[in-house]
This record gives structure tokens, sequence and C-alpha cells, in this order.
């Protein structure tokens, strides 16, 4: 075998890696978890979907209920510590096992060292693909002129900017033209778009209006949750913009129904 | 509905606040992010502004100690004030003894705090606000709406309209410069007239024992040195050790709150007049005011006091930029007044405020001290949580989510059925109106779901 410098060496395949699916993607677009899964096998990842999985808990989290947070979270890092990696197909969750689940346990001796390690090797599915795996896509094309939206948690927790534009870069017939404001939260926030509705609105209203703005057919994004708020606007204003996880266009799945049309 | 919700309704249907936020933050935004791009290594100097102010407030009782014994060997007096009340005894007292009918004030976010303008008005004495924009909501009768631009809730259109009514001789033409004009008219001679001076301070310099303010407007200048009597009021998490330590603080200031490399005006006032100056206060008062800190430095909240007040949170939150500042209610709005109200007027009356927040962490990337404000703000919220504010339905709705969550198969069948109950409402792959989600359907639509969650698709495609 050439091991010279400038030469690489064969990478180590099959990585096993557990997908940490989300309760958003289980309960409202499954596709993500699919496209999850055929790109990570195209990067050469044996993936597993392990059983004890449900919620991150990051809801709690949020609202202040810290117990059931810590609850949530030994359950999640039971289920996920037996794999080389977990991989998640959305920033926020990703990130709560990342950058929140050793803050939730820090005062508990024997579950932190757990959390700190499901923490580690806890990525966020496109971070996971492009950094680690060091993949792109081949062979996938698709006519269309997409823009894309960088939601909040996966931008500044986990520092997702680069790495899905890298993975969509490849794709034949693709164009990605730039949002106003890409950088700006949608006005989702988990419970507080339920919390306030009308504060929640009015920023995704703005959000909408600069989507339609760019003049793409497409909308892209990492989170669900932030999708299904913006396409929600979307649709409820009349707009034909179409939304889909950026995921499912980078496994060659962007031919299939959007958010919220029907197969 | 609670009264920050009815505020923040109201707010959002005001298209004139909405014009008036939009062209103050906005600009704000873009000439920050140009000044920012344009500093040498800004990260590096965040980080350093962070450490300053975190030495300085884990070491805060000498620092205001060496403070107290250095502006005292400048000829100030120096008092103390554990509280808002306490606070403004001292300043009142200071200004019966001058035998005060008049004070000039020089805008200041402590005064706004320990309520100084009320407690003024109690003992008879005459409020000349001398920064333009406290001049206009003086005139108007409202407080400030934001921590560095006290009006900026008011289009410069309702101002024209404001001074044509209550100014002795307004401008006639609408032009800024003609509406600027006659604020001069209006505030030169009183301001040059007053009894004492009031303003606050941006920082206090322990080793030299000056006490640093910032304007645009001259404004502190004229109404501090003119009169026989100047008193500062300041929070003891004002100090920085050192001149050094205070130019760098102003470097992140400025730029943080609106861009410029510097303000106009930076002072550093240093004592009363001395023999042989031209001009000056015969005597300086210095109130240093406590309200709630050193408890805050006690409970969680020490990266708090951090803050410089730079207002970049505001400028750059989403939520201040739809309902602007008056809506949250308190002294101080946007992200760091949703971490520092329910410290300074408890969190009962004020709960709302930590949960009216997307948690997009935008505040803590502009923050020139990098506080962890959504931290802080998470921890408002497992105090509201633990303390039994949150609303039943909340606590309901969370328990019953969490109760199933962690029973897995119980949660793949409830899954199945929701999925399924789901598509009832649905029409085209749309639902319209979801009971249980009308925050979410009154805005927006919800689209269906599939028919099988991922799992059950899962273990059917894979044969388990």
């Amino acid at each position: 075998m050439v091991s010279n410098a400038g030469i690489e060496a064969p990478r180590i395949m099959t990585r096993n890696v557990a997908l940490f699916v989300t309760c958003l993607v289980d309960l409202m677009r499954p596709r993500i978890g699919f496209a999850a899964i055929r790109a990570l096998e195209a990067a050469g990842c044996e993936v597993v979907v392990p059983d004890g999985q449900t919620c991150c808990g990051q809801p709690a989290l949020n609202s202040g209920d810290r117990d059931h947070a810590a609850a949530l979270a030994r359950q999640t890092i039971e289920a996920l510590e037996p794999y080389e990696a977990v991989v998640v197909p959305s920033g926020s969750c990703a990130g709560t096992i990342r950058c929140h689940y050793p803050e939730i346990l820090e005062h508990d001796p024997q579950w932190l060292p757990r959390a700190q390690a499901v923490a580690a090797k806890t990525f966020e599915i496109m971070s996971y693909l492009d950094e680690v795996c060091g993949w792109k896509p081949e062979g996938v094309a698709l006519e269309a002129k997409a823009t894309y939206h960088d939601s909040c948690s996966g931008l500044r927790e986990l520092g997702i900017k680069a790495q899905p534009r890298r993975l969509l870069k490849p794709i034949e017939g693709l164009t990605l033209t730039p949002l106003s404001g890409e950088e700006t939260c949608c006005g989702f926030g988990g419970t507080f778009c339920v919390k306030y509705p009308s504060i929640s609105n009015a920023i995704t209203a703005e959000k909408a209006d600069a989507i339609d703005a760019t003049g793409a057919d497409i909308l892209l994004a990492g989170d669900l949750g932030c999708l299904m708020n913006m396409a929600g606007k979307l649709h409820r204003n009349g707009s034909k913009v179409r939304a889909y996880h950026a995921i499912e266009l980078i496994a060659g799945m962007g031919e299939g129904p959007a958010i919220g049309e029907e197969p | 509905m609670s009264a920050f919700t009815d505020r923040a309704e109201a707010a959002l249907t005001d298209r004139l606040l909405k014009i008036a936020v939009e062209r103050t933050a906005g600009t704000a935004e873009t000439k920050r992010a140009a000044a920012v791009a344009a500093f040498p290594d800004f990260e590096a100097a965040r980080t350093r502004a962070a450490a300053i102010k975190d030495h300085v407030i884990a070491h805060l009782g000498a620092y205001l100690e060496q403070f107290e014994a250095n502006a005292v060997a400048a000829g100030a007096r120096v008092h103390w004030a554990s509280t808002a009340d306490e606070a403004c005894r001292i300043v009142v007292d200071i200004c019966k003894a001058a035998g005060a009918k008049t004070v000039a004030r020089s805008k200041s976010m402590l005064g706004e705090e320990i309520g100084l303008p009320h407690a003024l008005a109690e003992a008879g004495i005459d409020r000349i606000e001398t920064d333009l924009a406290e001049h206009i909501i003086q005139l108007a009768h409202e407080r400030p709406s934001h921590i560095i631009w006290p009006a900026m809730h008011k289009t410069r259109e309702q101002v024209s309209a404001l001074f044509k009514a209550r100014h002795r001789s307004p401008h006639e033409e609408e032009s800024i410069a003609a509406m600027a004009e006659s604020a001069r008219r209006e505030l030169r001679a009183p301001m040059l007239g007053a009894d004492v001076g009031i303003s606050g301070a941006n920082f206090l310099i322990a080793d030299t024992g000056a006490v640093c303010t910032v304007t645009n407007e001259g404004n502190a200048e004229l109404s501090l040195v003119p009169p026989r009597v100047h008193i500062v009021t300041a929070g003891i998490e004002k100090i920085v050790p050192s001149m050094g330590h205070a130019i760098h603080m102003l470097r992140m200031l400025a730029r943080s709150a609106t861009g410029a490399a510097l303000t106009q005006y930076t002072t550093f006032y240093t004592g009363p007049r001395r023999p042989g100056d031209r001009d000056g206060p015969e005597e300086m008062h210095i109130v240093l005011v406590d309200n709630g800190r050193t408890k805050m430095r006690g409970e969680g909240l020490a990266e708090m006091l951090r803050c410089i007040r730079c207002g970049a949170c505001l400028n750059h939150c989403v939520v201040f930029r739809q309902i602007g500042g008056h809506a949250y209610g308190g002294t101080y709005p946007g992200p760091m007044g949703s971490v520092l109200t329910p410290a300074l007027d408890g969190l009962r009356q004020s709960r709302d405020l930590p949960q009216a927040c997307t948690l997009n962490g935008k505040c803590q990337e502009v923050c020139p001290v990098r506080i962890p404000l959504p931290t802080l703000l998470r921890g408002w919220r497992e105090k509201s949580w633990r303390e039994g504010l949150e609303p039943t339905a909340m606590r309901l709705g969370l328990g019953v989510w969490v109760w199933a969550a962690r029973r897995p198969r119980l949660y793949r069948l409830g899954a199945a059925i929701a999925v399924r109950a789901m598509q009832l409402f649905a029409r085209r792959g749309w639902i319209a109106t979801l009971p249980f989600a009308a925050g979410w359907t009154r805005h927006r639509d919800m689209p269906k779901p599939a028919r099988q969650t991922f799992m059950a698709q899962y273990r059917k495609e894979r044969g388990k």
C-alpha cells in the first residue's frame, strides 16, 4: 500500500452509526429519516436506528422543566451510547445532545461522563457527512433554483454553515441563491411559536417575504421545525415556493413530494 | 392574556412603531457589521472585554474601595446606596442641601432604573432632560423604549408634531436641522441655568477615581460643568481597573451600539473644580448603587453584570424588532432586559419576558462582553417552572408529552394514533385548523404528516 504524502490512504469504511431520528421527523416527515440513512449508507456507514429513542428532551429543557429534561437525556444517552457515532437530521436536536446534555447532567457524577461521551460523538447529519466522512453526493441531479435558511441552533451551537452548501454544490442543475437575512431566526423557536403566536407570526411573515423575494422555487434548511414553520406560512400566503430538508436533496430524493405535498 | 401579551399585541398593530424601530435598529445592525468587519480581531477583543469585566466582578469590593479612595482624594464625595429608594433619597437630599430648584439631567438608564425622575418630581424639583431623545419622551410623558435611543419608538414626523405642540418657538421648516434648532432654543438657557447637574456613568475608573460619560450631543458636558453641583449615579458594576481598560471597553461600546468608532463626546470627570480651574462644579457627588447587583452576582447572574448597556442585543433581537421596547414593561427591554427585569422587579410580574424569546442565540453572538443571554434566560425559565409560575395548560401538555416519551413502546402507539388522527383534518396535504394547535394554525398551515411514522415504516421495511 502506498502511503506517501499527497496520496490519500484508503478511508476506513463501515462506520457503525446510530441515527437519532428526532420526534418531529418520526411524526411529521419520515422521508427525512430515510434520506439520512440513504446518504449515510452512500458514505459507507452502517446505519442502525436504536429502539429506545423518542424525544431528546429539548421542549422540556427550553421550558425550564429540568428534571424531565434530565430524565429524557438519560434515556437517550442509554439508547445511543453503544454506537461509534450518533447522527441527527436536525441542528437543534443535535445541539441539545452535544451542547446541553452535559449541562443538564453536570451535577450527576454518574451520568456526566456518559453525557459527555455521547455529546462528543453526536453530529448533525450534514456536518457528519461533510466533515467526518469527507463525502459528497455523486450523480445527483435536480433542475431547480433553491435558497437556504440557516437554522439558529445548528448555526450558532454547532457551526453548521458551509457544510450543507458544500454538499448541495455537486447536485447537477441546482443553483443556490442567497436569502436576505439567512441567519435571522424564522420565528419558530419551539414552543415559542404557540406561546406567543402573534409575535412568532410577525417574524415568520418577514421571513416568508424574504424567501419569496429570492425568486427561488425551493426553500432548504436543516431543521424540520423551522421548515414546517416557514413552509406553513408560505402555503398560507399562497406562495409557490416548495420546502425540503436539505438532506432530501443531497440523498437524491429531491424529486419527491415537498413538505405538504401529497405523494 | 397577560399584560405583556396585551402590550405586545398592541405594538404589533402599530405600523409607525414598526417603521421607527426598523429605521434605527436596522441602520445600527448594518453599521455595526461594517465596524466589526473593519476591526482587527473583534472576537479576541470581545474575549478580553469579558475577561476585564469578570475580573472586576470577582473583585468588586476591592475595586470599589480603590475607586472611592481615589475619587475622595480628587475632591469628590462618595455615597453608597443599597436600594433604589436609598439612592433617590441621597440624590434628593443633595439637591435640597444645594437649594436646587432645577436640575439638568444627562440621560442615564440607572436613573430610570431607580426611578429618579419620579423622585425629583415628588421633591418638587424641576427636571430638564438634556439628551435630545430624553427631552422628547419628557415632553410626551413616556418612558425610554431603548437603552441608547430612548425615543426610538417615535418617527421624526411624530417628533416634529410634538415639538410644534410643546416648544415655545418651534421650527417652521420640516427638517431635522430645524427640529434640532427648536430643541436647542428650548433647552439651552435652562441647561446653563440649572442648580445641579445629574448624570450616570458609563465607566468608573478605579485607579484615578474618574467617572466617564459618552454622549453624541455634548449634553452631558454642557449640563454637568456649569452647575454648582454635579451628582453621578452609577451602578457598582460600572467599575474598570484603569484608564487602559476603560479605553478597551469604549472601543467595544461605541461599535456595538451604533457602529461608530467612538461617540462624539467621551469625557472623564475627576473630582470637582480644582483651584485654578476655569470652570467645573464646586461639589461632585458620586452615588454608587447596588440595587440587587450583589444579589445577582450570588444567584447565578454574575455574567449579566458584564453588561455595558450598548443595546446590540436589542437591535439584533427578532422579538424586539417586532414589538419595540415598551412592550417589555421594565426599565430595560430586549434580551438584556429580559434577564435583568425579573431580577429587578421580580419574576412573578415578568415571567413572560424570559419565555418570549426564540433562543436563537443572535444576542449572544453580538454581545461585546459575551454574555450567555440564552443560558441566563433558560435559567429564569427553570426558576419559573420550579416556582409553578407557568400556565397549567403548558405544564399539563409538556407533562403528558414527557410521560409518553419516557415509555418508547407506548409512545410509538400514541404516535401512530396521532398521525392517523391528523389525517382527518387535512385537505390536499395541509391542515388549516387543528385543535390543540390553534396558536400554530391561526397564522400558518400545518403539513399533513405521513400515514405512518418513521419508526413504523422502518420496522416494516427492515422486516423487524
